[in-house]
């Protein structure tokens, strides 16, 4: 239990500098970058307190926020999905959701991908319509959201496959 | 009552998401006006410092590109030294009034609507919000949030920043503001549309504000068009400065800043 917490910090503390220092500089083509710490979010055990999940997605987000002046828009996106979570957990894993027993690294491909497009499609969404603020923009929101997501989406399921831990 | 406490227990998932969800809520609302919260930026003494560290690693990068800057700005200034004419009294004035302070750019961002950069001088050096900050090239903005060893500046790719500038040739004077599309074209607002003007012509600052002196470089016209009305252009403004890559920028400390605003008082 006890090395299930200290992972989560760790993995806090390593996504958020990693997200910071290094993802939000790529600006590939221009503007497209990857926000990695969203893999803080996806991958929060399953069997949890759910108002210590919010509560830590808040605060992931709203560090970022801070680091990069983006006001409060990276910590309303991360607290939504992290609040719609049980939703998109049940419609892409079924019914091993309802036993509670989800390992994330036992999963099957297809579900994963399914479950990780979904909330990074959401999360993106809003993150860039709060960024834009601007519904006549809609465009320009939806083209950020698609590219940024691709991206995103491509980077977390590199990083798990990078480092699943098949013994769990 | 009781079942009021109940209904709230319930809840409480629920409410805790919309109490932090507001709150994120706010804080973007916040910032997209101009005069953001005080402590939460990235002038805050522990970010600032974070991002320190990080750049004493990453300047490293830029240490030619930036020598080759500083050496084109020497021969320039070197030849312009030995070309001046005799009339010093003048320029003796404008030495005293402007006192030019260097900084390195700690965060640089230019993606975003609202673009911030942070510099590693901050109120131990004097430095003070409004003060302008341009590189050799031309303008980056004015600085709007200072701790005791960082400041925060307000990018000119900014859509909240408005910085009046000039046609060099006819003397007609804008507001310069960022569409969002590009990191190196700005809009020029507010010029009449009697007032004749060719792409490819400079735009410097016009020198009526506080903050910037006169004649400081922006960019050269990179194309024009009317607005809805037909009574004013829109004129892209293609910049100088590469906005996407600053290190070394000078701050600009207005000595008569004081003076100026009393007057100011004074008319309205």
């Amino acid at each position: 239990m006890n090395n299930i917490i200290f992972l989560n910090i760790m993995r806090f503390l390593g996504l958020l500098f990693l997200q910071v220092l290094i993802c939000s500089n790529i600006n590939f083509m221009g503007y497209i970058n990857p926000h990695i710490y969203l893999l803080f979010i996806l991958l929060y055990p399953t069997s949890n307190n759910r108002l210590t999940f919010i509560f830590c997605s808040f605060l992931i987000g709203f560090i970022i926020d801070v680091f990069l002046d983006s006001g409060g828009t990276h910590a309303a996106a991360s607290v939504l999905i992290a609040y719609l979570r049980p939703l998109f957990l049940k419609f892409s894993f079924g019914a091993a959701y309802d036993y509670q027993v989800i390992k994330f690294s036992n999963t099957d491909f297809t579900q994963r991908l399914i479950y990780f497009s979904s909330m990074i499609a959401i999360h993106h969404f809003v993150l860039f319509f709060l960024v834009v603020f601007n519904q006549n923009q809609i465009l320009l929101i939806i083209k950020y959201a698609l590219y940024s997501s691709a991206f995103t989406l491509l980077l977390c399921l590199l990083f798990t496959s990078l480092f699943s831990n098949k013994r769990v | 009552m009781q079942q009021l406490f109940n209904f709230f227990i319930k809840n409480k998932t629920f409410f805790l998401f919309l109490m932090l969800f507001s709150i994120a809520i706010s804080l973007t609302v916040q910032s997209h006006q101009f005069h953001r919260s005080k402590l939460l930026n990235s002038s805050n003494h522990i970010i600032a410092g974070i991002y320190a560290a990080s750049n004493s690693v990453s300047q490293y990068f830029h240490l030619v590109k930036e020598n080759q800057l500083l050496l084109e700005e020497n021969s320039r200034l070197k030849s312009e030294q030995f070309n001046r004419k005799r009339d010093l009294s003048f320029d003796s004035i404008m030495e005293k009034t402007y006192r030019l302070i260097t900084g390195v750019v700690y965060k640089n961002s230019y993606t975003q609507a609202t673009n911030y950069l942070t510099l590693n001088k901050g109120l131990r050096d004097s430095v003070k919000e409004d003060y302008g900050v341009i590189t050799s090239k031309g303008i980056v903005g004015v600085i709007d949030k200072t701790s005791t060893k960082y400041s925060r500046v307000l990018s000119i790719l900014n859509t909240n920043s408005r910085i009046n500038v000039k046609l060099k040739n006819t003397k007609h004077f804008g507001t310069l503001t960022w569409d969002t599309k590009s990191a190196d074209i700005v809009q020029l607002k507010d010029i009449q549309e009697l007032v004749k003007i060719a792409v490819g012509d400079s735009v410097i600052t016009s020198g009526f504000s506080s903050i910037f002196p006169a004649n400081v470089p922006v960019g050269t016209i990179n194309s024009f068009r009317l607005n809805d009305t037909k009574d004013l252009y829109v004129i892209d403004v293609k910049l100088f400065n590469d906005m996407t890559n600053l290190e070394h920028v000078y701050i600009i400390k207005n000595t008569d800043i004081n003076e100026l605003e009393n007057l100011n008082e004074f008319d309205e």
